[in-house]
């Protein structure tokens, strides 16, 4: 039991809004120590993991070419792209982007879009501008269209991913199933999860109009 | 072979000259934070498992320090028409509107595009060479080599002085912050939570608290411990072997003979639905908050409950019908 210690201070470190990287490596050491492992061999297993991870952090590498677009006027290109299209709405165009989203990472094409590549220099602007055309200025609503931008890409990768037969939380149930002596092809798993994926498109598009339908009843 | 090596190698660089930009201009803190990585990028492997524990300390210690800045700060009501909207439009309220459409029209758009084109492209390609491309890393890869010629169109194209492209991916770089490294820390805390045990503890616990003999008890203890356990530790994959040992193997498949397939298939996606609600899985929720400069770093998480919430009960609803059609 005293290893739950570890989520203890997790949970106790949100609440009071510590910065969360010592808030880890606490949890780490509590966890660690609790279970009566060496304090050494603690932080050389989290090093040893750490290390086995660096690919997640390597994603960061496109900025400078997003940075230098944005200097020559990117964003602003986006916003003047999605003023002359009749008939586009934040909601709309969010929700072609969700259908995007879904169907690449349904074909394992998971890094092409994200916040950093995508949303920050495209989405997110465009998104803004087609809002503040709906409601015929700064709209009111402020960061949340934005913000709806990057949930859009999140829910379009969460549950589009799944349907790809080589992805990694796929491959890691298959694996962990076999360990019970339980076999089944990754085909399917990907075919389950395909009603997830039609709900989450389903209850995030409703949301897209709904938001849409807030921006039309704040036009002046 | 081409693989994570060249990956490294190049992520190693770009971290290793956002340091140097970083100490021109005398932000130290963010320097060092950011050599430690390219350090971590270049030299990992020869580290040891200790050597990178210190420097995974070390990393949290700047950060903790709180001397981490941001390049330019800019007031939030910095004087823009409409008011009270803070980020795209006005960071960088420097530059002349002139500038911001320069002649180059919607080509601007085309470098950009490179980089998710090439990453596609590559992926497809690159199977098919697996004597040079490591064929678990080719998307990686590819999109290595979009950033890469990406970077060679934009200096032939825009001529802009070597370390501008740098400096402009610093100035992004460092409104990231800390934040870009808390999704690998996590992933170390997870090894560290299953070395010592942690799965097993949380699985006794959520065995004993259902009621016997109900099913859609079973399946709803399931899924919110999916939802719940990747809340607290930031992803569902940790979450996922912990649940498959406590309720999803025992009752779900053994004793109430559900189809194992939709168990772990919809049992991860319950998963998921928490991942959508945590600060903890910072590079999906609070990474994107600081790229888009929301004054609220919860930002994101906010406008993703309204989906997460529903759909966890939806996938309730799938897990209880499907599998035991």
């Amino acid at each position: 039991m005293l290893v739950l210690l570890g989520i203890a201070v997790i949970v106790a470190g949100f609440l009071l809004r510590f910065n969360p990287l010592p808030v880890v490596i606490a949890s780490a050491l509590v966890t660690g120590l609790a279970a009566g492992i060496d304090p050494v061999a603690i932080v050389a297993a989290f090093g040893k993991a750490f290390n086995a991870n660096r690919f997640v952090t390597v994603i960061y590498i496109v900025l400078p070419v997003i940075g230098l677009l944005e200097r020559h006027g990117l964003q602003q290109r986006a916003r003047a792209l999605v003023l002359k299209l009749k008939g586009a709405t934040a909601g709309r165009l969010l929700m072609g982007y969700m259908l995007f989203r879904q169907l690449t990472a349904a074909a394992g094409l998971l890094s092409i879009a994200g916040p950093a590549q995508t949303v920050r220099p495209l989405v997110a602007p465009m998104a803004d501008a087609a809002a503040d055309a709906q409601v015929g200025e700064a709209d009111p609503l402020g960061e949340e269209v934005r913000a709806m931008a990057a949930a859009t890409d999140n829910v379009g990768l969460f549950f589009g991913e799944d349907i790809f037969l080589a992805v990694g939380s796929i491959l890691l149930m298959k694996g962990i199933l076999e360990g019970y002596g339980i076999v089944i092809e990754p085909f399917h798993l990907s075919m389950w999860a395909i009603p997830t994926a039609i709900a989450a498109f389903l209850i995030h598009g409703f949301r897209l109009l709904l938001l849409d339908r807030r921006l039309k009843a704040k036009r002046k | 072979m081409i693989g994570l090596a060249f990956i490294y190698a190049v992520g190693g660089f770009v971290f290793a000259i956002f340091a140097l930009l970083a100490a021109r201009d005398r932000r130290f803190a963010n320097a060092a934070f950011w050599a430690l990585i390219a350090l971590s990028m270049w030299a990992g492997d020869r580290l040891g498992d200790l050597g990178n524990g210190i420097l995974a300390i070390a990393l949290v210690l700047i950060a903790a320090s709180g001397r981490m800045r941001t390049q330019v700060v800019i007031p939030a009501e910095a004087g823009i028409s409409g008011g009270g909207k803070t980020g795209l439009r006005q960071e960088t309220p420097e530059i002349p509107a002139s500038a911001g459409m320069t002649g180059k029209g919607n080509w601007l758009f085309l470098p950009a595009l490179v980089i998710p084109v090439t990453a596609l492209v590559g992926t497809l390609v690159f199977k098919h060479f697996p004597d040079i491309f490591e064929a678990k890393q080719t998307t990686l890869v590819a999109l290595t080599f979009g950033v890469i010629l990406a970077l060679g169109i934009c200096y032939v194209w825009l001529r802009p002085r070597p370390a501008e492209p740098f400096a402009e991916g610093g100035r992004l770089m460092d409104a990231v912050g800390w934040a870009a490294v808390l999704p690998q820390m996590l992933t170390s805390l997870g090894a560290v939570f299953a070395l010592a045990g942690v799965g097993d503890v949380v699985g006794q616990i959520a065995g004993a608290a259902i009621p016997g003999g109900s099913v859609i008890g079973a399946v709803i203890a399931y899924a919110l411990g999916m939802a719940l356990f990747t809340i607290v530790m930031g992803n569902a994959f940790a979450a996922f072997p912990v649940m498959a040992a406590a309720i999803g193997v025992p009752l779900l498949i053994h004793q109430y003979h559900g189809d194992p397939a939709v168990i772990a298939a919809i049992g991860m996606l319950a998963g998921f639905c928490g991942t959508l609600l945590t600060p903890m899985a910072a590079n999906f929720n609070i990474v994107p908050a600081a790229l888009l400069n929301l004054s609220d770093r919860y930002g994101v998480i906010k406008r993703q409950a309204g989906t997460a919430l529903p759909l966890l009960a939806v996938n309730i609803g799938l897990l209880y019908w499907l599998a035991f059609r």
